[in-house]
């Protein structure tokens, strides 16, 4: 057993060796769930937190236990086996105690899960669809609409065979040419709904992901607390080139948002954005009649 | 081979009747024994073991580093979906149908299974699906993209595979289906005089269980593929708005089956590592009917939780708490067999043995799969975790160190008493800690790699999730390599070793009827019916 030990140790030694000179000339080793910039996000992330510390105490008990009996327990050591085979008050302790734990820990769950379920009294809404492999912002009632696809740069490196080194390309494969651009303090609502298959957006420091299903229409709500540029990809087999159609949304301060917002209005030629107007118009009834 | 000389010269000593098996292919091609078709099935899976895991080398290769190297994101997509066919109906279920063959009628003390020639047939559709699955390969526009989920509308956009998909599925069920009745007649009807419900070895109790689940859910299985070929070419609108459908019902369709298959995995496991920790813990299992009782309640839970996978859909507030809670109180059970297997080794004598290795590492990975599913049954937790490497780290652990080992483990245990001969203990040895310790470098990082944000089911990845990918590929290239050992094992010990004395664990207490009879057990296993107290 001891000899067994020694290689084992030898063997996780020699493969975690093996990784780290790699590692060291490489980014940072994450290893948990970044917090995110809205009050959801952080409540999902102290959750996670939660359950998971819960499940490392356990795992010290009950691991604790089977390390306990292998090393206590051995037969090349004579040890003489109990007879017993059942205590009546142990399997009634050992299905009580986990059944309490479990509402200790579905009670802060549920509490807030209301809270994202909650869409009311938003500020702002974006109807967002998805296409093989690409995202549409529209915002309904600002009648201002464009579609968001990878950025040029990533989408040369990816090609097969490209010969460009993906860490010569910033944030390859998080970035658009057009991001989302939304107000930081302000309630979004997010409609989804797709025009081909089912895909799914995720901001992960906004904490939320819905699929976006064709002839359906999700909700969703963030409110970012600070500006800045959040990256995420669409979470939900879409095909091909289900890996690059990231999800970008530049938050910025209110003031900001409404000169980009003004620019977006009236920057653009005006055929193009009589044609946005009467394609917002037909979808904005069409989705609003939806989602109510 | 060795084998097959033996026994037809066994069978011209006595002429008058049919002790011993046909020669040559009619053996194989005609067999009607147990323990024939538990061979035929084991081997098959675990050639399907290989084609599977050559699959998710191809995956792994293509993810030791950002960028694209090696294969287009579309044949990315079919190696994620053959992976996961041939691994889950072609791998596991199988190699669970061929344990249950060999050891269902060796622990009911019965001479062979209930219904043989349906057994015979059960099995041979099994090629001739796989035959039709794996050619999808090679006709126009590839193998099947979509997932092994086959969520419509993606899954309609695949080309010639997808009936081939369609028709492959309809034929694994039809064979499960065949195969769980026969274990259901069997073990219903050919029990040794004695042999209570209470009494039955709890590999047993586990398969009668799976195999309820089996006749239940694989007949919904086919519905829902079949209501996608409707779609496709009949113009039915089952699945799409347009005509009134919804593309969600075949995912609840579709998760109303394969929740249930998660514990058709998982529970002949639980069963091999209920005989095994008994064995070489020198101790009776503790507590047998809460053992019983717990997998009964699994079974029941799992047809109410299945809408846990599609928590992002878009469901009902209370709908979204139902299949949380009901969820949760998964862990009730399943914490109850794992306390249950650890009292068991409390105070025992405990030798460590490969089957014993494999039934240990089995207790710690698959409560590690554990915990990570309560983490996944937490509604606002799972948005976060939903389609990221987080939820292919738990599946992982729950299906490699946890059905896998269990099936590994079984093997080892019951080897010697198949072939007659005992195995090489150090290489097995050998092969246990190689796949214990590659098998966490390859899966426990893909937690890190989906907390850190990185969706499931992508080519090519941006390069802030590098580091991690790499040492999970190279856990895959250790971890795949390691199989290779086994299979050389069980092949060295078929054709001879050291003989196998009747109990085979001279020195552990195992218990059951499969160890009064000899190694190898007679070709009709129990022609008299044992008495049991």
């Amino acid at each position: 057993m001891s000899k067994i030990l020694k290689y084992a140790a030898a063997s996780v030694a020699a493969s975690v060796m093996a990784c780290l000179p790699v590692g060291a000339a490489l980014a940072a080793w994450d290893l948990n769930m970044p917090v995110g910039v809205t009050e959801l996000s952080r409540d999902i992330h102290g959750l996670h937190m939660l359950i998971f510390w819960i499940c490392v105490i356990i795992a010290f008990a009950v691991f604790g236990m089977m390390i306990y009996s292998i090393v206590k327990f051995r037969h090349s050591q004579g040890a003489v086996p109990a007879k017993f085979d059942h205590s009546t008050r142990a399997e009634i302790v050992w299905t009580i105690i986990p059944v309490a734990i479990l509402v200790g820990m579905a009670i802060p769950a549920a509490e807030t899960l209301i809270r994202i379920e909650d869409t009311r009294n938003s500020e702002l809404t974006i109807k967002v669809t998805g296409y093989q492999w690409k995202w549409q912002y529209e915002y309904l009632d600002q009648k201002v609409s464009f579609f968001s696809t990878l950025a040029r740069d990533s989408d040369a490196a990816r090609q097969l065979d490209s010969g460009i080194d993906p860490q010569t390309v910033e944030h390859y494969l998080l970035n658009v040419d057009k991001p989302l651009v939304v107000p930081e303090d302000t309630k979004v609502r997010v409609l989804l709904t797709s025009a081909d298959v089912i895909h799914a957006w995720w901001v992960p420091a906004f904490g939320m992901k819905k699929d976006a299903i064709p002839g359906f229409v999700n909700e969703l709500w963030f409110n970012a607390e600070e500006p800045g540029i959040y990256r995420g990809q669409c979470a939900e087999l879409c095909g091909r080139d289900h890996g690059f159609m990231p999800v970008v949304v530049d938050v910025r301060p209110k003031a900001e948002y409404e000169a980009w917002l003004k620019a977006q209005q009236g920057g653009e030629s005006a055929p193009a954005q009589a044609a946005v107007e009467k394609i917002n118009d037909g979808a904005a009834t069409e989705v609003v009649a939806k989602a109510e | 081979m060795a084998h097959t000389h033996e026994a037809a010269h066994h069978a011209d000593d006595h002429s008058h009747d049919h002790h011993g098996p046909e020669k040559g292919w009619r053996r194989w091609v005609y067999a009607t024994n147990h323990k024939d078709i538990g061979t035929m099935y084991l081997v098959f899976s675990l050639i399907m073991f290989f084609v599977g895991g050559t699959m998710a080398l191809v995956i792994r290769a293509e993810l030791f580093q950002p960028g694209l190297q090696l294969v287009d994101p579309m044949f990315f997509n079919s190696m994620t979906t053959m992976h996961a066919l041939v691994m889950i109906f072609g791998a596991v279920m199988p190699a669970f149908v061929g344990l249950a063959n060999w050891m269902v009628p060796l622990q009911i003390g019965a001479p062979d299974m209930a219904l043989p020639r349906m057994n015979n047939f059960s099995f041979w559709i099994m090629p001739f699906a796989f035959t039709l699955l794996l050619s999808t390969l090679f006709v126009p526009g590839g193998a099947p993209a979509g997932g092994w989920t086959m969520y419509p509308p993606l899954v309609l956009q695949n080309g010639t595979s997808f009936p081939m998909l369609i028709f492959a599925v309809h034929l694994m069920g039809a064979s499960s289906i065949m195969g769980a009745i026969n274990v259901v007649v069997t073990i219903m009807n050919m029990r040794a005089p004695g042999m209570s419900l209470l009494k039955m070895p709890l590999f047993v109790w586990s398969w009668l269980i799976t195999a309820y689940l089996l006749v239940a859910v694989m007949p919904v299985l086919a519905g829902a593929v079949t209501m996608l070929l409707t779609d496709h070419y009949f113009g039915t609108t089952f699945f799409e708005a347009a005509g009134g459908g919804d593309p969600v019902m075949f995912q609840h369709i579709f998760w109303f089956f394969g929740h249930p298959e998660v514990y058709i995995m998982i529970l002949p496991a639980f069963g091999v590592v209920s005989e095994i920790i008994p064995t070489f813990s020198r101790k009776p299992l503790f507590g047998y009917d809460a053992m019983v009782y717990a997998t009964a309640s699994i079974a029941f839970l799992s047809f109410i939780v299945w809408a846990h996978h599609m928590f992002t859909v878009g469901m009902p507030l209370a709908g979204q708490l139902f299949f949380m809670l009901a969820t949760m109180l998964i862990a009730v059970p399943t914490g109850v067999k794992v306390f249950n297997w650890t009292a068991t080794m409390f105070k025992g004598s405990i030798s460590f043995e490969p089957p014993m290795l494999f039934a240990l590492s089995f207790l710690f990975l698959f409560t590690i799969g554990g915990f990570s599913g309560l983490m996944l049954a937490i509604v606002p937790a799972d948005f976060q975790y939903h389609d990221t490497y987080f939820v292919v780290a738990h599946f992982h652990y729950v299906l490699v160190p946890g059905a896998i080992f269990g099936i590994m483990a079984a093997v080892y245990y019951w080897l010697p008493k198949w072939t007659g001969h005992m195995y090489n203990n150090k290489l097995a040895t050998w092969h246990f800690w190689l796949s214990t310790i590659f098998v966490n470098v390859l899966f426990f990082p893909q937690h890190f790699l989906g907390l850190a944000g990185m969706p499931r089911r992508i080519p090519d990845y941006s390069t802030q999730f590098a580091d991690w990918n790499m040492v999970s590929s190279i856990g895959a290239f250790g971890f795949g390599l390691s199989q290779l050992l086994f299979a050389y094992i069980v092949w060295q010990t078929a054709r001879g070793g050291v003989k196998a004395s009747a109990k085979v664990w001279d020195t552990a207490t195992p218990h059951g009827l499969e160890w009064t009879l000899s190694s190898p057990p007679p070709y009709h296993s129990f022609e008299v019916a044992p008495e049991v107290k």
